[in-house]
Order: structure tokens, then C-alpha cells, then sequence
């Protein structure tokens, strides 16, 4: 491939070509951010109901690369789906750059999706695939011909473009999906478990490649996965969903280090929970009282009412913990796990908790206490997080 | 606000999409079946057809006959021997269908996965040629004249041909040939799915052949019995051509016995009742069927 | 697979039943095949080969129209049923239980579930009725009765092919601004097509096969092959219908053959 980085983005944003005119009105909009308002959707089958979107608002920027993370269930897919107009919402409303495009039928929403399993029409070339919305939205041969080159170009899948998707690899199939998403140059891009069918390695080089097609397109990415690492990895923004709410929004790190929710510790990494009770509290964090007795600084979660004497739950991460001399909470030794990279240390409290610390693995470490010993355990300044139930 | 009508159609334009299938249906198949149920309470015309007065005779008739001279009531004994035979013989060539299909379902679904189909499709064609050919190449097979007696006589083994054709035993023949991969295919569907691990921990647990036939083969492929059963015993309780070819008109079963009705016997409620007498033990087949299936605790298998 | 390497699902016996089934099944048909070349008009004498009874069947004036009248009956029926068996199918297929979805079920496999005797009878009856009333004897009541017969056998391969269809394909479809219409023809016709086909070839067959019916439905003068035949068996068998029997055999399977393979296709 020759053509730079930069040169490919310039081509991606040529203006549009001449649409059909009923699409053309939300096309030529100039931003293109999503807003989501009071979104709920029920699906009901006899007598029984399932909220799968429960009120949910929420505001995507332009250029984002926004996740969609929870386990099967939550919510997350549906949402997606009622974003491209599969589904319709039961109340609430969905705007693209400011315009409303509840009542517009997918065929009409200047957005693509990538599908789970990628939906190729089998019974037609990669380009073919490639160049039907482009032959729907009316374009001449000439145009779609050129679009296509430039798209199969993009993914890097010039040399197949004549095969049938039953003729190419998964990872390959992933690709024509998504030059087949992008062709059309929608504002939004949806994409739905893309990976999830792709074996490990696969998964790590088009989990770049997603990166470098959102960096060089500057559309918009609204990206569903239950997988936090790909979560983590890839987006701007993260929101964790669960029983069709949006439980926190945030970046990867805030995620991460400051998660709001006990649901949200649980399923990003691994979590100590710990009980406590609020001695003191300040602007964004309270000084709290361990099982042990002692005392900790932990952060609180925006806008939550902390008043002295409450019990709460604190977060600790296992590698925001270690052993040391003295520490806050003292426990005995029971087993260690070793992982190559790390220790994984449990260690049962006085309270009778199991706490998880994490060691790193360096050279000329001293050794662990023996299995049994009475250890003190100190906890990295400021990594303490107060989390809602 | 729909989006998709053809992907997602609403419950009135599944009806407007079915409305074709439907209007010819009920023209041409279920709508009549009302007609024959009121032909059945009219009376016979002098030339066939009815003469529109109500009358229980059509059914009357059907178990019970008038003594010509003294107009005493008996039983119709020779629209039951009728009705036996019918019974009889289609449970007797499901029963056959069920001991030669087993075997062979069988044979096929353990041929390698490439052959299999192959071994269905020969299943199957015989199946889907002409009835009437089907019919025509037993009988050129059975008759006195045909290939079995002419080879057996050619060869000295005997010196009088053997009489099958017109008997019951020529109708089971051909009825258990024509309707046999009615009962491999749901058996073989059936032994698809059986999970051949199974047998593995079968064996494993020192059962012999016969008692994995036994105790998990059978158990296992029961749904693919009870829906080949049923395939085969209706249109063999109902049949018409067979019996007709190869029973040479004295043999009668159900099926002539109405057919006689509206071309010779010209009493038309008569047939009428009749059909809907046989429609009766087809229903109540069915629902034993129904009943069977839904007891059966594997019938996910089926 | 493990289960092939042990033999652990041979059972005595069963290869040699199976292998007398098979060899059942076919020797009558071929009995008929072989002996439609045989120069003489007997089973006990072979006479040499000869194409004579083909000559006569063919030179016949009645087997030239009832095959005739057989096919134009076949095609008629087979296209009817197939049209309406998609739109059914389109319609009852890949969808949510709805109102009155067991009803249709029930009428479109109602020919398969009542024995033809009882249809052709209750035919008879009500084409008389229509006879009478409108003076109108001609093949349109076989058709409509052979169409209706033929509904349930055109929809089966329909459905099956449209249930392994994956619907995510509209709606990328969809996704990708094609109205209702474009996916319909761009997207799902194209690939129902082959159960379309397979659906036709089944229900030409059945047409084909469908005596009974024929039998009680038709006019005077409107025999069709299998009715001829029938009516022909009550006198004296001569092997020019050994000859026949053998070319609607090929015929018919060179039908199910097409829908054999046309079935086997899968999605994709």
C-alpha cells in the first residue's frame, strides 16, 4: 500500500456524493454527536416484561470512541440496536447532531453497523458487499467502483475482492465488514461484539486496527463488548451498563481506579470490598475506619452523600496493596499464587475476610513469609475508593 | 411507524401475505370437507348426487343394515369386515414398515457423514415416483405371470404359480413398499441426534449389543417410532390405490369402499359419512400422537 | 469421530436387513425399467433388446395427451402452490407467535394431515355444486385441487431455507439505506431462491403423483398419465406402459434429484 495515513483520511472525507435526498437531511448536518434522552425499550412476551433499556441518557460526542461494556444481558446490545433503528424505543428520544431520528427507519440513519457475525451477504463478492449501500443510496457505477478500491484499500483487502465471504478467513470477513460499514461514510460507526468471533491473536491486531480506523476516519465509534480488557484498551470513553442503566461514564483510568459502583469494581479487575464507617469527610474523599481500627483517606463517588457514622464499602485494587511493616490491616498468610508476571497473595483478616493482594515478580525479591505468618498490609496512598451499591 | 414491513411485518400483513395460500386452501381442501359433513345428513338422489332432505340414513348405514324383505336392523357386517381390514392392515404394515425401517435408518446413520445423504436420497426416490407405478411394479413383481412366480417355475421349484396378487397379503406388500421411507426418514432424523458418546459410556459400563439396543438406542429414538408410525398409518389407513391394484377389487378397504359410494353404489351421504368416519380414526390417531409426544420427557430428541 | 473407529454402533443383522430393504425398494422399479426393453411381452421369456414398446408409447394418441395434460396440470399447480407457499412462509416464518399464526398453520398442512380419499370426495361434492351452477367443466377444478394439495410440499423446503436464513443480513441490509423493497429483492429473494426451486420440484412431483384426487375430481376426457394408468390396469398390462412407467420414473427423478440438491445448499 502507498497511500499515507493522511492521504487515506483526506479521501475518507471527501464531501458526500449526491445522496438520496430523504438520507441527504441528517447527512449534511455539521456535527454529528449522538444525544440519547430518557431511552427505555421493554420487550415483553406474555405476561412477563424485561426492561433491557431503562432510562437511559447519555450524550456521545463527536470523534469518540465510546463503549459500550456489561455482561450479556445488560442492555448494551439493545441500545446499540436502537441507535441504528432496529429496535424502537418504547419513550425517549435519539438525536444526531441535533436532529431527531427516533422515528427514521434504519434505511434512514446516516449511521453503519459492524454485526456480531458480521452479516456478509454470501451470495456476493467482498466488493459487492463492499459497494451495496453505496448501489442504495443510488451512486453511479463509476463512483462506487472508486469508493470501493479506496475502502477495500483502507482494511487492506484489495487482492480478494472478487472472492465470496464464504471464501475468506473470520479476520478477513471482519475487515470486509467493516469497509462495508465505512463505504457509505456515515457519521456514526456501531459496532456490535465485532471481535468476539476471532481467536486471541486476531483479536490484538484488529483491536489496533479498529484504533488506527477510527484515528484516520474521525467518525464517531460506538463500540458494544462484554470484554473489559478490549474496553480498556480501546476507547475514550467507557460506559459500564447493567440491568439496562448506565451505572458510571467515564475514561478507562476513572473506570478503573475510581469505580462509582460495587457492580463496577466487581466486573472491571479485581476488587478487595471492605467495610467501613465514615469518620470525617471532605470535598471529594472521607476519612474512613477499618475493620482494623484504622484509619484510611478514600475517595467518594461524584455526588454521593456521605454523612459521618455511615457504613460503606471501600475498593481496594490487589496491586494497590502490599506488604509491609506496618500497615492497616492485619491478617495471616494462607495461600500464594504464582503468575509468571506476579504473586497473588491471600491473605485472611481478622474479620475473617480473604484479602487479595498483588505482588510484582522482581529480581533479588525478598521471599515471601511463610504460609501462616501474621502479615501487615498497607494500602497505596489515595487508592481507596468508596463505591455505591 | 414501521420500518420493515417485509422484515418485520405486522400481524395484518402476515395475514395479507398468507391470504393467497389461504383462499385456495379453504377452496380446495378444508372448505369442502364442511359440504361433505352436511352431504353426509342429506339424502341419496335416484343418479347419485343428494336430494336436499334432511336424513340420518348416510350414518345409519355406515354400521347397520335393513333387512330387505322384513326390514329388520342388523349390523353392517360387510362394511365392518371393511373397517378391519382396514385397521388391521395399516397397523400391520406400520409394524412391518417400523421392522425392516429400523434396521435401515440405522445402516444409514452410521455410514460416514459424506454418504449419508446419498443413502436417504436412494431411500427416497422410490417415495417421490408415481404411486400408480409404484403400485403397477408390485403387481408386475407379484402376479401369477410375474417376475417371482415366472423365475420360481422357470427354475423347477414349483409347478403351479403361487397366487399372491388379490389377497390381503399383496396389499400389505405393496402398502409396506410404498410407505416405508415414511418411516426411515423421522428415524433416521431421530438417530441423527443421537449423541454417539452414549453408546460409548453404554459400553463402557459393560452393557452388550443388544442391551445398548435396548436401553438406549430405542429409549432414545422412540419420538422418530411414534412420528414414522403416524406417517405411515394414515395414508395407509386411508389408502386407495393399492388396495384398488393390488386387492383386484374384492379386497376393498375404506378408501373404496367411499369411492364406491359416489361412482356405482350412488348413494352419496352414505360415502359422505363414511369419509368423514375415516377423517374420525385419522383425528383420533393424531391425538394419540399428540398425547404420545408430549408425555415424552426427551422430546427435544425428536 | 470415535464412534466410527470402535464399530460400537454395529448391530447384527441390521446391514443385512438393511441391505434386503434396499434391494426391495428397487426391484420392482427395475423389474419395470429392464423389462420395458424386452422384446417380448412376458416375464418368463427374455426376447432381446428392443426399443418397440418406447415406439408404441410413443405413437400412442392417448399417452401423448394424458402426459401432456399430466405436465400442463403439474407446471400450473407447482407454480400456484410455489407463489403463495413464499408469500406464506415469508409471512409465518422467523416471527414472534402472532394472532391467529396455528390457524394458518393448520389450513396449510391440512392436505398432509387428511387422507386424500377424504379431500377427493369432499372435492368431488363441492366442484359438482360449481359444475352445475356455472356450466364450467374444464381443468381449472384440477388445478385448484392439485395447487391446494401442493401447498403444504412447496412450503416445507420454503420455511426450512428462510429459518436458516440469518435476518441480521436485512437488517445490515437495511442499515446499509436499502428500503424494504431493495432488501426484499436484493437480499432475501436471492437467497431464498434455491428453497423456491426446491419447493417447486416437490411440488411438480407430488402433482405428478397425486392420483387419488385426479381420479375423483376429473371430467370426462380429463385423464392425466397416473389416471390413465389406473383405469388401464383393469385390463389386459402391456409392457408399452412398462415403457411409460419407466420415462415418468426418470422424469420424476430427475425432479427430485434437482430438489435433492438444490435443498443441500446451504446459506452462505
Amino acid at each position: 500500500m502507498d497511500t499515507s495515513a493522511d492521504e487515506r483520511r483526506i479521501l475518507y472525507n471527501q464531501p458526500p456524493n449526491p445522496l438520496r435526498p430523504e438520507i441527504a437531511v441528517t447527512w449534511n448536518a455539521t456535527r454529528s454527536d449522538i444525544e440519547i434522552i430518557d431511552l427505555s425499550k421493554v420487550f415483553s412476551s406474555g405476561n412477563e416484561t424485561f426492561k433491557a433499556v431503562d432510562h437511559v441518557t447519555v450524550h456521545i460526542p463527536d470523534n469518540e470512541f465510546f463503549t459500550l461494556l456489561g455482561p450479556s444481558g445488560c442492555g448494551k446490545t439493545t441500545l446499540l440496536r436502537l441507535i441504528a433503528g432496529f429496535e424502537q424505543p418504547n419513550s425517549g428520544r435519539i438525536t444526531l447532531g441535533g436532529q431527531d431520528l427516533t422515528a427514521l427507519p434504519p434505511n434512514r440513519r446516516p449511521i453503519n453497523t459492524v454485526f456480531q457475525n458480521y452479516a456478509l451477504f454470501p451470495h456476493m463478492s467482498v466488493a459487492d458487499n463492499v459497494g451495496f449501500g453505496l448501489r442504495m443510496l443510488g451512486q453511479s457505477r463509476r463512483q462506487i467502483k472508486h469508493t470501493v478500491t479506496e475502502m477495500l484499500a483502507l482494511v487492506e483487502m484489495e487482492s480478494l475482492a472478487h472472492r465470496r465471504p464464504a471464501q475468506i478467513s473470520g479476520g478477513q470477513q471482519q475487515r470486509v465488514a467493516l469497509a462495508r460499514a465505512l463505504a457509505p461514510r456515515p457519521r456514526v460507526l456501531l459496532l456490535d461484539e465485532p471481535l468476539s468471533a476471532l481467536d486471541l491473536k486476531l483479536r490484538k491486531t484488529m483491536q489496533s486496527e479498529l484504533k488506527r480506523l477510527q484515528a484516520e476516519t474521525g467518525i464517531t465509534f460506538v463500540f458494544v463488548t462484554h470484554d473489559q480488557q478490549e474496553a480498556l484498551t480501546l476507547s475514550d470513553r467507557i460506559a459500564v451498563m447493567h440491568n439496562g442503566k448506565i451505572l458510571q461514564i467515564g475514561s478507562p483510568q476513572e473506570i478503573y481506579t475510581h469505580p462509582a459502583e460495587r457492580f463496577v469494581a466487581d466486573f472491571i479487575g479485581d476488587s478487595n470490598f471492605l467495610t467501613a464507617t465514615i469518620v470525617h469527610t471532605h470535598a471529594e474523599s472521607a476519612t474512613v475506619k477499618l475493620s482494623s481500627g484504622a484509619q484510611i483517606t478514600a475517595r467518594l463517588p461524584h455526588a454521593m452523600s456521605a454523612s459521618i457514622g455511615r457504613t460503606v464499602t471501600v475498593v481496594v485494587r490487589p496491586e494497590h496493596a502490599m506488604l509491609a511493616d506496618q500497615g492497616v490491616l492485619q491478617g495471616t498468610l494462607e495461600h500464594a499464587l504464582y503468575f509468571g508476571t506476579d504473586t497473588q497473595v491471600q491473605i485472611r483478616l481478622s474479620d475473617g475476610e480473604l484479602f487479595t493482594l498483588r505482588r510484582q515478580n522482581t529480581v533479588g525479591q525478598l521471599p515471601l513469609p511463610a504460609l501462616g505468618t501474621v502479615v501487615n498490609i498497607a494500602i497505596a496512598e489515595g487508592a481507596a475508593q468508596v463505591v455505591r451499591h | 411507524m414501521r420500518p420493515l414491513p417485509l422484515n418485520h411485518p405486522t400481524t395484518l400483513s402476515r395475514w395479507l401475505l398468507s391470504t393467497p395460500a389461504l383462499v385456495i386452501l379453504l377452496l380446495a381442501a378444508s372448505g369442502p370437507l364442511l359440504i361433505v359433513l352436511v352431504y353426509s345428513f342429506l339424502s341419496p338422489g335416484p343418479y347419485g348426487g343428494v336430494v336436499w332432505e334432511f336424513s340420518t340414513e348416510g350414518w345409519f348405514q355406515v354400521f347397520f343394515s335393513r333387512d330387505i324383505f322384513d326390514d329388520s336392523v342388523g349390523p353392517a357386517y360387510a362394511h365392518w369386515s371393511i373397517f378391519w381390514r382396514s385397521v388391521r392392515l395399516a397397523l400391520l404394515t406400520t409394524l412391518f414398515a417400523a421392522l425392516l425401517g429400523f434396521p435401515t435408518a440405522w445402516f444409514i446413520a452410521t455410514r460416514p457423514a459424506g454418504t449419508r445423504e446419498l443413502w436417504l436420497f436412494l431411500v427416497t426416490i422410490p417415495f417421490w415416483t408415481n404411486l400408480v407405478i409404484r403400485t403397477f411394479a408390485i403387481q408386475e413383481v407379484i402376479r401369477n405371470q410375474g417376475l417371482i412366480n415366472s423365475v420360481l417355475l422357470n427354475i423347477g421349484l414349483i409347478n403351479q404359480p403361487i397366487q399372491m396378487l388379490y389377497t390381503d397379503f399383496a396389499i400389505l406388500v405393496g402398502m409396506t413398499y410404498v410407505f416405508l421411507p415414511l418411516m426411515v426418514l423421522p428415524l433416521y432424523a431421530s438417530m441423527d441426534k443421537l449423541d454417539g458418546r452414549l453408546l460409548e459410556a453404554a459400553y463402557d459400563l459393560y452393557a452388550s449389543r443388544m442391551r445398548v439396543l435396548w436401553h438406549i438406542i430405542l429409549p432414545l429414538v422412540k419420538p422418530g417410532f411414534i412420528a414414522g408410525s403416524i406417517l405411515v398409518f394414515i395414508p395407509a389407513i386411508g389408502a386407495y390405490v393399492t388396495p384398488r391394484i393390488l386387492g383386484g377389487g374384492r379386497h376393498l378397504m375404506l378408501g373404496n369402499l367411499i369411492e364406491l359410494q359416489f361412482g356405482q353404489g350412488r348413494n352419496w351421504p352414505l360415502g359422505a359419512a363414511l369419509a368423514l368416519t375415516l377423517l374420525v380414526i385419522v383425528l383420533v390417531a393424531l391425538l394419540v400422537y399428540i398425547r404420545l409426544v408430549m408425555r415424552d420427557p426427551e422430546r427435544e430428541h425428536g | 469421530m470415535a464412534r466410527r473407529t470402535f464399530a460400537l454402533n454395529r448391530l447384527p443383522g441390521f446391514a443385512l436387513i438393511a441391505g434386503i430393504t434396499f434391494f426391495l425398494l428397487y426391484l420392482p422399479i427395475l423389474t419395470l425399467v429392464v423389462f420395458s426393453f424386452n422384446a417380448e411381452a412376458s416375464m418368463s421369456i427374455w426376447g432381446g433388446l428392443s426399443l418397440d414398446w418406447y415406439r408404441a408409447a410413443f405413437t400412442n394418441r392417448t399417452v401423448q395427451e394424458v402426459s401432456l395434460r399430466s405436465l400442463v396440470i403439474a407446471v400450473s399447480a407447482a407454480s400456484v402452490a410455489t407463489t403463495v407457499a413464499t408469500l406464506a412462509a415469508l409471512a409465518t416464518t422467523r416471527t414472534a407467535a402472532f394472532r391467529g399464526q396455528t390457524l394458518i398453520y393448520a389450513l396449510i398442512h391440512q392436505p398432509l394431515m387428511v387422507p386424500e380419499i377424504v379431500t377427493g370426495v369432499a372435492l368431488l361434492i363441492f366442484f359438482a355444486m360449481i359444475k352445475v351452477y356455472t356450466g364450467y367443466t374444464g381443468l381449472a377444478y384440477l388445478i385448484a385441487a392439485h395447487s391446494a394439495f401442493c401447498i403444504p410440499f412447496a412450503y416445507l423446503p420454503i420455511r426450512a431455507r428462510l429459518q436458516t436464513m440469518d435476518i441480521t443480513l436485512e437488517r445490515a441490509a437495511a442499515d446499509l439505506y436499502a428500503t424494504p423493497l431493495q432488501t426484499f429483492r436484493r437480499i432475501t429473494l436471492p437467497l431464498l431462491m434455491p428453497g423456491i426451486l426446491a419447493g417447486f420440484m416437490l411440488a411438480f412431483v407430488i402433482s405428478l403423483d397425486t392420483v387419488v384426487i385426479t381420479e375423483l375430481v376429473k371430467s370426462a376426457g380429463q385423464d392425466t398419465l397416473a389416471t390413465y394408468m389406473l383405469g388401464q390396469m383393469r385390463r389386459a398390462v402391456t409392457p408399452e406402459m412398462y415403457a411409460i412407467s419407466t420415462l415418468f420414473l426418470l422424469l420424476s427423478i430427475v425432479a427430485v434429484s434437482v430438489f435433492f440438491l438444490l435443498s443441500r445448499q446451504r446459506v452462505g
